[in-house]
């Protein structure tokens, strides 16, 4: 075989050298480069099989899904008892709501994303006859859900529990709070010394106060200040309540949003001739606003979590039912299960919520930094 | 582009106000509703029973879950000891003891949960004590548990007796009655103790079974309930030592003594039921014949019962309580002998224990 020829410098680059590429490149250069590295992979891969075999084999192999009671399960398999959940998903999920009405909660949460849709989707198509939907939404969802019109049957609130709780004190304080924060950032912004007071007690108060006082607000001393008589749901009284605290905090991530613009903005616009609400609508809001992004989503995730404090107040917030399913003698002494089941759910949630902040960040990032 | 998100916020607003409308309205109609009903059975307080019988349904303040006590089971459905009462109450009243709405109430929430009428019963296994039946404003109408403090041990440990326990660590709750109860005990037996504090019960229950505390100790029915949740429940056991009196029992607010004269009958008859052998198996046989005893025949409505008119319940009250739920002994056997508790203090007078029934005549 005759041996080709080149014109120099243009001489095809050889291929690296066997052994320096490819995955077995890269586990000779980042876990055997040398004797004490390749002695640490060897013992961390032993751990790593122990630990993983250990935890796998609780949770998957070994776990029992059906039985009847924890000794039933103990009987079975040693790993974890599923059991506890699989036979109570249903009180997990709707709480004590009727069986034969749970397609309403189904329906409700169906539609809450397509409700929301276009609200977190702004290239949806159809958008503008989706938002009609979102308006109208909040009265099909309390119809459906509480009853009471239409033929409906009423549901108690005491039945409320489970996830289904959650979802609706969490999306109901963060839809809620969203608005009440941006006027009270605004509020503590402007020039007009009344609405500047107002908003400034109302934040100042609101974060002063732990949460879990303005519950038990709610669920004892409101019955105080109102006639004999009124029942007020404690559903609503705990929504009012989550609500006003996550505004206070929204409206200080906002108002740190505004604050980041800078000056020249605000007298471009003011040369432009802008009116106070042409200004925040064109000029503050869009820029604040995608500033306090992830400062939002961190509050609105932390309301979100916030919502087991409800269980402080007598109501079955998944927790609050995974207290009452270890308080049954069935299921006594499963609480690993049972907490890691609800742990579980939170985490789905919140890291769904998450990644939509990521997501809207990139999509209006301008590329001004 | 940006604009958008003024756009979804401004809609979002909207759409909050609305949801708080909505929710407003909604409760609106309800709210006027219940005002006529109390407006029409001033003075305030009385009238409990015709509310109760207006609505159809009993409102019962449970326990968020205690087992034995109050817990839901796999379908939803409340079952335990203190639920059971809610149930005779409804049977008793309403004739059918499955019309009860539960509201659960944790250890601070329960007493203005009824002070606030989300109840006409709190039966939540409540200490009797006289600042909560004076201060607070309501009446006990009874004890249907009589529960004390307790200490749990590992057999391990070689302990026979609670006076056997010093110098050893306890793991106990802080901020409660029982912190009280361990401190006057130690120091009546003059004894020390190494004092282990911790928040909930669950805490403790982890705490003890890693073995950093020597002793746990809470309510006798607690610590049941906590040896039943253990795997190796025969390594442990519960001293015999009751350091503390907790007469657990059913609260109503003051104020309608017709309501309370119900609510404590009711329980009176469950308890005359056992006393007088009549149980949820037998009690139509005997409420259709003439019994030689005639107070069974006052209880189950054979023989007139004076007064029972004033009290607004028809004369087969008893039957419903005690053919729906049972009697005092079946409901503590379905509820408390799965956790291994014993009658005990428990008992009727005649057998040893607390339960006194006055005569039903």
């Amino acid at each position: 075989m005759k041996e080709k020829t080149y014109q120099p410098g243009s001489y095809p680059d050889l291929p690296p050298p066997p052994g320096t590429v490819g995955i077995y490149g890269w586990i000779r250069n980042n876990l055997f480069s040398s004797i004490s590295n390749s002695l640490l992979t060897i013992i961390s891969v032993i751990l790593l099989y122990y630990l993983i075999d250990g935890i796998i084999g609780w949770f998957l192999f070994d776990a029992v899904y059906d039985a009847e009671s924890k000794i039933e399960c103990r009987k079975i398999d040693s790993g974890a008892c599923w059991a506890v959940i699989t036979k109570r998903v249903g009180q997990f999920v709707y709480g004590f709501y009727p069986e034969a009405e749970r397609w309403r909660i189904d329906i409700s949460f169906l539609t809450m994303f397509i409700a929301f849709a276009p609200l977190l989707y702004p290239d949806i198509p159809k958008r503008k006859w989706l938002l009609w939907f979102s308006l109208i939404y909040p009265f099909f969802a309390y119809i459906l859900i509480m009853g009471g019109y239409f033929g409906i049957q009423r549901i108690e609130y005491s039945l409320f529990g489970g996830f289904m709780l959650t979802v609706i004190l969490g999306v109901s304080g963060i839809v809620c709070s969203l608005p009440i924060g941006i006027l009270l950032a605004l509020g503590r912004q402007s020039k007009l010394t009344v609405i500047r007071t107002i908003s400034i007690c109302f934040i100042e108060f609101m974060r002063g106060v732990p949460l879990i006082t303005l519950l038990f607000v709610a669920s004892s001393m409101l019955n105080y200040f109102m006639p004999p008589g009124t029942n007020f749901s404690i559903l609503v009284r705990v929504i009012i309540m989550f609500t006003f605290f996550s505004a206070a905090y929204i409206a200080e991530v906002i108002r740190g949003g505004i604050q980041a613009i800078p000056k020249g903005q605000y007298e471009a616009a003011d040369a432009l001739g802008m009116s106070y609400w042409q200004k925040t609508r064109f000029i503050t809001l869009p820029q604040a606003l995608k500033i306090s992004i992830p400062g939002i989503m961190n509050t609105f995730i932390g309301l979100y979590k916030d919502t087991t404090l409800v269980v402080v107040i007598g109501l079955l917030d998944p927790l609050g039912i995974g207290r009452a399913a270890l308080a049954d003698t069935k299921w006594n002494g499963l609480s690993t299960e049972t907490y890691l089941f609800v742990a579980l759910f939170f985490f789905v949630s919140c890291f769904a919520m998450s990644r939509y902040s990521l997501w809207l960040e990139n999509k209006l990032n301008t590329d001004q930094k | 582009m940006s604009n958008n998100i003024v756009i979804a916020a401004i809609v979002a607003g909207a759409v909050g106000l609305g949801a708080g409308y909505a929710l407003f309205s909604g409760q609106a109609p309800k709210t006027v509703e219940k005002e006529t009903v109390t407006v029409s059975s001033a003075p305030a307080g009385a009238g409990t029973l015709d509310e109760v019988r207006a609505r159809g349904k009993l409102n019962c303040i449970i326990n968020t879950g205690l087992a034995g006590f109050a817990a839901p089971d796999d379908k939803g459905n409340w079952t335990g000891f203190d639920v059971d009462f809610c149930k005779a109450v409804a049977a008793a009243v309403l004739g059918d003891a499955t019309k009860v709405n539960y509201t659960t109430a944790t250890g601070k929430t329960r007493f203005t949960k009824l002070a606030a009428g989300e109840g006409e019963i709190l039966s939540r296994n409540t200490t009797w004590t006289f600042s909560r039946d004076v201060d607070l404003a309501q009446t006990f109408i009874g004890v249907n548990y009589y529960d004390g403090q307790g200490f749990m041990v590992p057999k391990s440990l070689g302990v026979k007796s609670a006076k056997d326990l010093d110098g050893a660590s306890v793991c106990i709750q802080t901020g409660t009655t029982t912190e009280l109860n361990l401190a006057e005990f130690f120091a009546g037996n003059n004894m020390k103790y190494n004092p282990v504090p911790i928040e909930t019960n669950a805490e403790a229950q982890e705490l003890y079974k890693s073995g950093r505390c020597d002793v746990y100790t809470t309510d006798a029915s607690g610590l049941y309930a906590t040896l039943m949740s253990f795997d190796n429940k025969d390594d442990h056991m519960v001293l015999p030592e009751v350091v503390s009196k907790e007469p657990l029992g059913p609260v109503v607010r003051h104020g309608d003594d017709q309501w309370a004269d119900i609510v404590s009958w009711v329980l009176r008859a469950m308890m005359a039921a056992e006393e007088k052998g009549i149980t949820s198996a037998n009690v139509k046989d005997l409420a259709a014949k003439d019994n030689k005893d005639k107070e069974i025949n006052r209880l189950l409505g054979k023989d007139p019962l004076q007064g029972i008119s004033k009290l607004g319940l028809s004369p087969d009250w008893a039957v419903n309580v005690i053919s729906q739920v049972g009697n005092y002994a079946e409901s503590f056997e379905r509820n408390l002998y799965p956790l291994t508790i014993q009658r005990g203090l428990n008992a009727l007078s005649k057998d040893g224990g607390l339960h006194y029934i006055p005569p039903i005549k």
